[in-house]
């Protein structure tokens, strides 16, 4: 069992609001997923910038100058700003990479959450309210998010392994359910050169959507296609810079439900996620058909 | 009539409130408020109360309910009325998978549609669905009857042994060892009760009825121990 919980907002006005909503939407999803959580938000960044969110058990060491460190590596300037055991690195777009394995070669055990123009990701261990509160999600504002309550099946229970994950510029995924041929795909990806830094099968998922997209597929192609070699149990939703999908397992177990309005379309892993929502009374609410691509774009 | 606001009291005051009416009590009818997608509201009850439930409900709304009638002014959550023995579900939105699943009697109405796995393995109820049911509907149903006014999903009735199943529209695909059948008068005067119970006006002449062909490995009496 886990929880899932996404927003994307049609109504800019309610953008400010994204991360309350979002947040209240993922407590509600406590008992599916009580020993992890994790929250991605879409939101602005400066023209030409690009982001890296990053973690740290030793945080205080870690980022303490981190900002300074990698505007002299990069020559280029670096802002930071801290959240917790998280740091939001802001920078020239086409310095992300180069940042990236500046910060493997560093000290202090920094993990990357997220890379992309707007995405930031945030997660950790505990109660999802509190992991919510640390990073003040409640406060952020954003134009679509996605949050997930992991319970545990297929590998620890980490920072690491909570979800959401990104393996490409602006994307994640979040996962209920289980992939019984992670392994193999693992594997198979890693020999095409995709990067996959967890044993979690859902890390494999996103890096397949990933992949499919690095090799041409749209995000509904890549999900189309999941269907055929992805098995197992699972419903996703995956965020893009403008655009967020659901897809259920033709066998559709696990629960999943969905309303839409003019103002936003919302997912949820049950109504009760959903019920704070403005205008949800006359919202429409269905259940999304299994084996079926459903995707919205901004 | 008496109301229980959900929010205000609670889960098991509810529950337990409902338990507590004894087969002669004297409040039969009941209003729950602010149900907001909970699980397990109105669970177990066994006396000849109505209950209504003004709002969505989540996970086991009505499960084992025996004499009781609830009604679901919105949509219920996956395994509505599961395992009822007897009484009345009526859904006036949608149900989610497993709606009415092991069901040994009494009847559930759902307004809306049901979703995957709607009636799994009935033994003895009765479910009239005015829409659509999804795939995997009626799996191993044992006894009971199955009306859908719309369509059916795929693998409906796989591996089904004796319920009758009623459906008006297209069936998508059916499951293993269900067929079609045909529809004899006693099969007409059944549907034309259950419509009946289940408020449709639907025509028993529209619907076409499926059950087991009775070939799987089980059927077989050489297979008996």
């Amino acid at each position: 069992m886990c929880g899932i919980v996404g927003l994307f907002l049609k109504d800019k006005s309610l953008e400010s609001k994204l991360g309350e909503m979002l947040t209240d939407m993922l407590i509600t999803m406590t008992d599916r997923g009580p020993d992890s959580a994790g929250i991605a938000i879409y939101g602005q960044n400066s023209q030409g910038t690009a982001k890296l969110t990053v973690q740290s058990d030793a945080s205080e060491e870690a980022f303490e100058g981190l900002d300074a460190r990698l505007t002299d590596m990069l020559g280029a300037p670096v802002s930071m700003s801290v959240k917790d055991t998280h740091a939001v690195l802001e920078m020239p777009a086409d310095k992300i990479e180069s940042a990236r394995s500046a910060l493997s070669e560093m000290d202090g055990n920094i993990r990357v959450m997220s890379m992309g123009d707007i995405i930031e990701i945030y997660k950790g261990v505990g109660l999802p309210k509190d992991v919510a509160a640390r990073f003040e999600i409640a406060q952020m504002s954003g134009s679509h998010g996605i949050g997930h309550t992991r319970m545990a099946t297929e590998s620890a229970v980490t920072t690491m392994g909570a979800h959401p994950f990104n393996t490409g510029s602006d994307q994640c995924l979040v996962h209920n359910g289980s992939l019984s041929n992670h392994n193999s795909l693992r594997r198979k990806l890693r020999r095409e050169g995709v990067r996959i830094d967890t044993e979690n099968d859902s890390e494999v998922a996103a890096a397949y959507l990933t992949w499919k997209m690095q090799n041409g597929a749209t995000l509904g192609e890549a999900l189309e296609d999941s269907l055929d070699d992805l098995d197992g149990f699972f419903t996703f939703v995956v965020g893009t810079k403008d655009g967020f999908g659901v897809v259920r397992d033709p066998i559709a177990c696990k629960p999943a439900v969905m309303a839409e309005t003019d103002d936003y379309v919302a997912f949820g892993s049950e109504y009760r996620a959903l019920v704070n929502l403005p205008g949800i009374e006359n919202a429409r609410v269905w259940e999304p058909e299994p084996a079926t691509v459903y995707f919205w774009n901004h | 009539m008496q109301t229980i606001d959900l929010e205000a009291e609670g889960l098991r005051h509810l529950n337990a409130t409902l338990h507590a009416q004894a087969e002669n009590t004297n409040q039969t009818a009941w209003e729950v408020l602010n149900p907001r997608g909970s699980h397990a509201i109105a669970c177990g009850l066994d006396a000849p109360i109505e209950v209504t439930v003004k709002g969505s409900t989540g996970y086991y709304c009505a499960g084992m309910n025996k004499q009781a009638t609830v009604n679901v002014h919105g949509s219920a959550g996956p395994g509505v009325a599961e395992n009822m023995m007897s009484g009345t579900v009526v859904i006036e939105g949608d149900a989610s998978q497993y709606a009415g699943a092991t069901g040994h009697g009494g009847t559930l109405v759902i307004k809306g549609n049901a979703s995957s796995r709607c009636g799994i393995s009935m033994k003895g109820i009765d479910i009239v669905v005015h829409g659509n049911v999804g795939h995997m509907s009626a799996f191993m149903a044992q006894s009971g009857n199955l009306v859908v006014c719309g369509d059916a999903g795929d693998a409906l009735g796989d591996s089904i042994y004796e319920a009758r199943l009623f459906v008006r529209g297209s069936v998508k695909s059916l499951g293993a060892d269900c067929i079609e059948k045909d529809m004899r008068p006693e099969h007409l005067e059944i549907l034309r009760d259950l419509l009946e119970k289940g408020g449709c006006d639907a025509k028993p002449e529209e619907f076409k009825r499926y059950g087991s062909a009775r070939q799987l490995y089980n059927f077989n009496i050489d297979n008996a121990y």
